[in-house]
């Protein structure tokens, strides 16, 4: 897509020499491509076969797996094997707890989003050789380790916290709001957790955006609220797919900010995966459940970064 | 691609390099975390001459599937009662026989023939406690000592209670409540035992393992716990009291234990044997407020600990109850019921 | 190229900021690059990242042992923080780890960029993006469990064994975490230059110097610094994976969560923050000389 069609005689001439040179391109390619792939191929991929391998067994007593081979993990996933009558039916416990933690991570990233582009686009105008200091000043509060964070959170917003407290000197409540140990504190946590995640990304694409392209939008009698729909968000389009999925997918996975913010009554899809290999003991079923997730997040970003993708092309 | 080449020389250098020295002179004990009295670890440091690394886990389980692998490098492990027996059965632990050693008669009898070492010879005991409940007085007055106070709160209490994060505890607890056998498999028992806590799960604030901070904050007036965290809430909220349930209560006992490939044998063994001299296991009760299992340590006790409520035992309470690790079939229900109660 | 607009000629592309256009354009200039609200949206979004940092920062300083609850000033903990050896040992792991694994992951995920934007689609394209993001979606405690069974296997045939290991395991699981703000910076940016400069004889290592990198600088920084946080924060798979002695802060943390965290880890975050920010001061002061 971003491939240069050749146009003029220089480009046509530069195409004939890279044609020459493919075959040295693609071995470049290759090359430049090798240590992550190689590396990430031996420590990513081989503990996702493990994964695979381990969902199609039985869970050994006390953790680990009995190599005796079951689908057992992906059938307990949709049917409830009934606990008092031992008849198969199909059960939404599971689907429940998918669909509520994709609710949330979904709101998060959204939130993310509309937090952190106004954020990115303050900092990319910023003269050049500030910039580096914003981004800075952005992941500082993340040397501090996300438990910690989470604890400062609290601190906040519980009901003795400082926003209660305030609200209430201001007279605007007189009781205080109940916000911790809600969905809206995980929500809370998990924009907060993840915010870099979304802005830095969007700062790498915005960075490169050419102002005279919005000045010579307003030449053309532009609103702002059109050139920042048809400049700025397209070009910014990379970042916001990169950020999306850098935010989307851990919070996904969250389980300590949701514990310890939302209360730890509900489980999320990452505390019911971690109890499968800590106190329930079924490694099948964790990673049947780890598997399932995966696939849930491989689809809705083809999904995703097709229809962004499709979107892009549209335009121009 | 130079580049890539010392890419990967620097990186196989870096595995390389980090062969650190685990050999002669150390000793690698895996713990819970905020689990041992630096203390301790430098006295044992002084005395036998070796270095001492220290890691932390959080979970029985953590540590079981790090140690299972084998070659995790470490020599002691502190595993709670229960996990004991997986580990022997799984041929884990060294048997290392502590019941020869020089100091193993400073053992409390009561803690010698226990159902996950009879006789002890794997293990000796680290510190030792109880799981029920702390309650701020101040804001429920009844009589404490009952799990009523849990599972059908009264209305002041509704609302302002936090349990323990556990699987086992939890439904434990309940089954005490409903004085029902513990891993128990009973269907009819169990569909009341959900019904009770689906119900009960309403007047629950939270469920956290951050019992000692979801107390001193004021987030809760009532905590599932263990006695020797009600102890370090009470020291910031004095009208905090730890019960004695009449319907019983959990007890647990964590065990220091040698790992069958420990690259340290001589060294770790002598840590066990150096773990029953009440003067070093009284190091560790003030520093985590349990109680040892070793007699004579009371002589080396803060005195904080001597009269604790959380730790002496009132009479009249039932004796605490050390469940074994349940069958797989039976954990299978409890998970079910888990997963329904917290969907 | 249906994206490129005619306006952006590769000067644009050079210098976004137009070398000292007169003054009363600058103005005006500066006015249109403002998008109503997005200053405030900007200074809300750091009031909200900091406002917890402060208040931990004045906990840190309370002589409560609780984290939760205020009582008086005082530096006990600073001290307390100071001759805790678990403490200053596992700061001192973390900032290596974090480092090395940065290091390595930002490299290794810089080449991947460029070997996979502004190029025609190859055979294997999609395969290679879902290898490279694969640390992402794998939930991280199935991570941890295989990939300690996988390294237990190596140790055991290679008889290595050391920090080596845990590195290697953060440098895997932050390799799309630099990636991805590298890619994003990589993607529409147009060859054009670089076949300027190719034109003008310029040796591919040379072209790439003085070109490419230069162009993907907020990129790699960007990723570079998203790599060392993820690194560390990481709890699990350190947990799982880490050796003796090679517990990390967040797993020094983490393993405190039972029986009370202690506002020691207040201190040494606020002295974290403290030397970060120094640090960072530091390099932007000769930077900024430098020009």
């Amino acid at each position: 897509m971003t491939d240069v069609t050749p146009q003029t005689a220089t480009d046509a001439r530069l195409a004939e020499a890279r044609r020459q040179t493919m075959g040295a391109a693609r071995r470049r390619r290759w090359q430049l491509l090798s240590p992550a792939l190689l590396i990430i191929g031996l420590f990513g991929l081989f503990p996702l076969t493990i994964t695979l391998v381990y969902s199609f067994l039985s869970p050994g007593s006390y953790g680990g797996v009995r190599w005796e081979f079951s689908t057992d993990a992906y059938v307990q996933f949709l049917f409830d094997r009934d606990i008092f009558d031992d008849t198969l039916s199909f059960s939404a416990t599971y689907l429940n707890i998918f669909a509520r933690s994709i609710g949330l991570a979904l709101g998060a990233t959204i939130g993310s989003l509309i937090i952190g582009f106004p954020t990115a686009y303050f900092i990319a105008s910023k003269p050049a050789n500030q910039r580096n200091l914003w981004l800075f000043l952005i992941t500082l509060p993340f040397w501090v380790n996300l438990l910690i964070r989470t604890y400062a959170i609290l601190l906040i917003i519980r009901d003795e916290g400082i926003i209660n407290l305030s609200l209430i000197w201001t007279g605007l409540i007189d009781q205080p709001i109940g916000i911790l140990y809600t969905d809206t504190a995980i929500f809370i946590g998990l924009i907060y957790s993840y915010l870099p995640f979304m802005v830095l990304p969007l700062y790498a694409s915005l960075e490169k955006l050419d102002f005279r392209l919005v000045e010579a939008a307003y030449d053309l009698y532009a609103s702002r609220l059109q050139v920042l729909r048809h400049v700025i968000v397209p070009m910014a389009k990379p970042g916001i797919v990169a950020g999306c999925i850098l935010v989307f997918i851990p919070a996904l996975g969250a389980y300590i900010t949701p514990d310890l913010l939302g209360g730890g009554k509900q489980l999320m899809i990452g505390n019911l995966i971690a109890l499968q290999f800590g106190g329930s003991r079924n490694w099948p079923f964790g990673a049947a459940a780890a598997l399932i997730l995966m696939v849930v997040v491989m689809v809705s970003l083809t999904v995703y970064v097709r229809y962004s993708g499709k979107e892009g092309n549209g335009r121009g | 691609m130079t580049q890539k080449r010392t890419m990967a020389a620097t990186l196989a250098a870096a595995v390389t390099l980090a062969g650190t020295a685990w050999g002669e002179g150390e000793l690698n004990i895996y713990n819970w975390g905020n689990y041992t009295n630096p203390e301790l670890i430098e006295k044992f440091e002084k005395e036998f001459d070796v270095k001492v690394n220290l890691d932390d886990y959080d979970s029985n389980e953590i540590m079981l599937a790090k140690v299972r692998e084998g070659s995790s490098g470490y020599d002691i492990v502190v595993p709670s009662g229960y996990t004991v027996p997986i580990m022997i059965e799984q041929d884990l632990l060294a048997e290392v026989k502590p019941n020869e050693m020089e100091n193993f008669g400073n053992v409390d009898p009561r803690w010698v023939d226990v159902y996950w070492d009879p006789g002890r010879n794997y293990t000796v005991p680290w510190l030792w406690g109880t799981t029920a409940f702390t309650v701020d007085t101040e804001v429920y007055d009844g009589d404490i000592n009952t799990l009523a106070l849990m599972f059908e709160p009264p209305q002041e209490l509704s609302g302002r209670i936090n349990m323990l994060n556990d699987m086992p505890e939890v439904i434990n607890a309940a089954l005490r409540y409903r004085g029902y056998e513990r891993c128990n498999s009973n269907t009819d028992e169990l569909r009341d035992v959900t019904e009770l806590l689906m119900n009960a799960k309403q007047h629950w604030r939270t469920m956290d393992y951050a019992t000692i901070e979801k107390l001193t904050s004021n987030d809760v007036d009532l905590s599932q716990t263990w006695n020797g965290a009600a102890m370090r809430a009470r020291e910031q909220r004095p009208t905090l009291q730890y019960a004695y349930p009449k319907e019983g209560f959990a007890g647990w006992m964590d065990n220091a234990a040698v790992l069958k490939d420990a690259p340290n044998m001589e060294n770790a063994k002598s840590f066990m044997n150096f773990m029953m001299a009440p003067e070093n296991a009284a190091l560790n009760s003030n520093f985590a407020r349990y109680a040892s299992g070793i007699s004579g340590s009371e002589e080396f006790m803060i005195e904080e600990l001597l009269d604790a409520p959380e730790i002496i035992i009132p009479e009249g309470a039932p004796e605490p109850d050390f469940v074994e690790p349940c069958a797989q079939e039976v954990t299978d229900l409890y998970n079910r019921i888990w997963t329904k109660l917290k969907q | 190229m249906a994206e490129r607009t005619p306006t952006q000629t590769p000067a644009t592309v050079a210098s976004p900021d137009p070398a000292a256009p007169p003054p009363r354009r600058r103005r005006r200039m500066k006015d249109l690059r403002k998008q109503p609200g997005f200053d405030t949206m900007a200074w809300f979004c750091l009031f909200c990242l900091y406002a917890p940092i402060a208040v931990l920062v004045v906990f840190s300083f309370n002589d409560n042992r609780s984290v939760v609850r205020w009582t008086e000033f005082s530096l006990r903990w600073y001290r307390a923080a100071f001759e805790n050896d678990g403490i200053r040992h596992a700061t001192w792991i973390s900032l290596q780890v974090a480092f090395v694994a940065m290091v390595f992951a930002t490299t290794f995920a810089t080449m991947a960029a460029l070997a996979t934007t502004r190029v025609r689609a190859f055979k294997g394209q999609t395969l290679t993006y879902a290898v490279i993001n694969q640390p992402l979606m794998v939930p991280e405690i199935v991570t941890a469990v295989s990939t300690l069974a996988f390294f237990v296997l190596i140790k055991q045939v290679t008889g290595l064994n050391g920090i080596g290991f845990l590195m290697l395991a953060h440098t895997v699981f932050c390799i799309p975490f630099a990636y991805m703000p590298i890619r994003a910076r990589l993607e529409d940016m147009n060859l054009t230059l670089e076949q300027a400069a190719a034109d003008l004889y310029g040796t591919p290592f040379q072209v790439f110097r003085t070109v490419t990198l230069p162009l993907m600088a907020p990129g790699i920084v960007a990723g570079a610094m998203l790599a060392f946080v993820v690194s560390l924060d990481d709890v699990i798979i350190t947990l799982l994976v880490g050796g003796p002695g090679e517990t990390t802060l967040p797993v020094y943390i983490f393993g405190q969560i039972r029986r009370g965290i202690t506002p020691e880890i207040n201190a040494v975050s606020t002295v974290l923050l403290g030397l970060s920010a120094l640090l960072v001061s530091i390099f932007f002061l000769i930077g900024n000389k430098r020009k």
